[in-house]
């Protein structure tokens, strides 16, 4: 097990910058999680972690030494694919024992290494089967099996449970964590998809165009954004935002007062409001608004709302009866209404 | 139901256009001498003799040109190959300065009848020894088939996920390793296509084999088909008799790797 320490990285395609100076610390044993949307640059950051892709500048050590230069067999770091990337042609147990043949391990210490792994991952019986003949959920299995069979300095996860469905993506989410916690081994893990981040993560690294917004535990990435990216990106459904400008008495959108709480004068803002963080009350004891669609989920409901003009979401428990034109009222707590700046984004503080 | 009966049609139709010329090679190869011309146009003669290739077998130089042709063509096929795989992967994998000019230069040799380069080529040859030789032979038609086999094998590769060598360099493989223990065994279909390929191309190519070697110890049964071929008259029998044996190395050869050969050209066809 090993910490992992990026400091400067940079690395271009052509002319494009990819990543624009990344710092980042990993602890030993710690599950960090790469999180933002398709193209910021988390897969190319795992790649370079991995040796996979040449680094165009800044430091990378695993354990303390310094990797920039030195081949992935020799970094001694498992990964595990979005597509698997089993060998076809091999069966389970050679696809598990691929790396201890590498390593010119003792045929019979291999053979233990592999039947432990399997064991662990439900796949003893599964061992002289080809890829082929294995569902997606049991070649993701081998997939983790592959990496670790070896004990590796640290597991690196490439979207892993992008191609399963639904279900089988929540229970190997369960799985990979448990995992975790028996091996203690460090992890980056690398996804799209925010709720995969926010459950599995001990710190979320979330990127965007290159650039990290904020590091963080998931409960201070959701309620403590350090910018409008990472509150919309965190948090599903995703936080609504309104235009807003502040004034002595409060937060006004639309003539409306959303919080009344005194602050800085300063012109424009954003409002950031999470969906679950309001409440629907009588009409005539909230600020107004309109119910203009409502989405039931069975436990229970997204309601859509027009706020003076403008479109806000509201996600609740309260199953009551609403249906599109009713006029509700709509209760605000000030402490849960974030403020940013419209111009860059940049969360607003001393609100 | 119609659909399938006209394309049931259809492919007979085009077989038997396509086989039909083998099956007249058979016919005449059969054909005693005095009959060929005697019955005039039949498909089947009256008579049947094998003494066409009891006489090629025994008083010709065919199975000299026959074993000349077999050298000549495995070890191109053996040389294509194996160049053509290393350049395929090259393509397919790295990036590196000058690719497109190489890819460019390689399309462009394809562009050429090769008529055109056999006098450039002899006079290259001549003075390293290397015209009415078998090596002479081998070194030419490597030359000539490796460009597209490369782009061939290019397209082998392409269809492999690099997630599979990136995999195995993970797990503590070189990269020559990750080519050897995982890519290669995948590719083996395209390996069998491009081998047959440049295997079928050599074993019947004609042009070179006439102008480079004119010495009949290095001939190739093409070449030395023309042999049957004199002055005043053509062994139409004799030629037959040993085109017909000539066809069965590549019969065999193709019957051997089909399976691969067709997985591997669809497997091909789709990413090329």
């Amino acid at each position: 097990m090993a910490a992992i320490s990026l400091s400067g990285v940079h690395k271009n395609y052509g002319a494009v910058p990819v990543l624009k100076g990344i710092d980042l610390e990993i602890a030993d044993g710690e599950f960090v999680v790469l999180v933002g949307p398709s193209g910021c640059g988390k897969s190319t950051l795992l790649r370079l972690i991995a040796g996979l892709e040449e680094i165009g500048g800044g430091l990378i050590r695993i354990d303390g030494r310094l990797v920039n230069d030195i081949a992935p067999k020799d970094r001694d770091l498992a990964m595990v694919f979005q597509s698997y990337a089993l060998y076809p042609h091999m069966t389970v147990r050679a696809n598990m024992s691929f790396a201890l043949k590498q390593r010119r391990l003792a045929p019979g210490l291999i053979d233990r290494a592999v039947e432990e792994a399997a064991a662990k991952l439900g796949l003893s019986e599964l061992l002289d089967r080809k890829p082929r003949a294995l569902s997606g959920g049991q070649r993701q299995r081998v997939a983790m099996g592959r990496a670790i069979v070896r004990q590796p300095k640290a597991f690196l996860f490439d979207e892993p449970l992008s191609n399963l469905d639904a279900r089988l993506r929540e229970q190997m989410r369960y799985e990979i964590r448990k995992l975790h916690g028996e091996l203690g081994a460090t992890s980056v893990y690398v996804t799209h998809d925010q709720i995969e981040a926010m459950t599995m993560a001990d710190r979320i690294v979330a990127l965007k165009d290159g650039v990290i917004q904020q590091i963080g535990a998931p409960a201070e990435l959701y309620d403590d954004p350090a910018n409008l990216f990472v509150a919309g990106f965190i948090g599903s459904p995703a936080m609504n935002f309104l235009d807003a400008e502040l004034t002595a008495d409060g937060v006004m959108a639309g003539g409306l007062m959303l919080a009344r709480r005194p602050g800085p004068l300063g012109g424009k803002v954003t409002v950031g409001l999470r969906p679950e963080r309001m409440a629907i009350v009588a009409a005539d004891s909230g600020l107004p608004a309109r119910v203009d669609l409502v989405e039931p989920t069975g436990l229970a409901q997204l309601v859509h709302l027009d706020l003076a003009g403008q479109r806000v979401k509201l996600f609740t428990t309260d199953r009551r009866a609403l249906t599109p034109g009713d006029l509700v009222g709509l209760a605000i707590r000030p402490d849960d209404v974030l403020l940013f700046d419209p111009a860059g984004g940049k969360r607003l503080s001393g609100w | 139901m119609m659909l399938r009966v006209l394309r049931i049609l259809a492919l007979a139709a085009f077989l038997l256009f396509a086989l039909f010329p083998l099956f007249w090679l058979l016919k005449v190869s059969v054909t005693p001498t005095d009959l060929l011309y005697g019955e005039g146009v039949r498909l089947w003669p009256s008579r049947m003799t094998l003494d066409h290739y009891v006489s090629v077998l025994r008083h010709t130089q065919f199975p000299l040109f026959f074993r000349n042709s077999l050298i000549v063509s495995a070890a191109t096929a053996i040389l294509s190959t194996v160049a053509a795989s290393a350049a395929g992967y090259a393509f397919s994998r790295f990036r590196f300065r000058g690719k497109a000019w190489v890819a460019g230069l390689l399309l462009v040799s394809q562009m050429f009848p090769l008529v055109i380069i056999v006098a450039p080529i002899f006079r290259l040859l001549a003075p390293l020894g290397l015209t009415n030789s078998l090596i002479g032979l081998i070194v030419v038609y490597t030359a000539v088939n490796v460009p597209f086999a490369a782009f061939l094998m290019q397209s082998f590769f392409e269809a492999i996920p690099k997630d599979l060598e990136e995999a195995a360099m993970m797990d503590g493989a070189t990269r020559f390793q990750a080519l050897r223990q995982v890519i290669l065994p995948l590719t083996l279909p395209g390996l069998a296509a491009t081998g047959g390929f440049v295997f079928s191309a050599a074993w019947s190519e004609l042009l070179f084999a006439l102008m480079l070697n004119s010495s009949a110890s290095v001939s190739t049964f093409p070449s030395g088909l023309l042999g049957f071929i004199s002055k005043f008259s053509v062994d139409f029998g004799q030629m037959m008799a040993a085109a017909f044996l000539a066809l069965l190395p590549v019969c065999a050869f193709f019957f051997l790797i089909q399976r691969h050969l067709v997985q591997g050209l669809t497997a091909g066809a789709v990413k090329g």
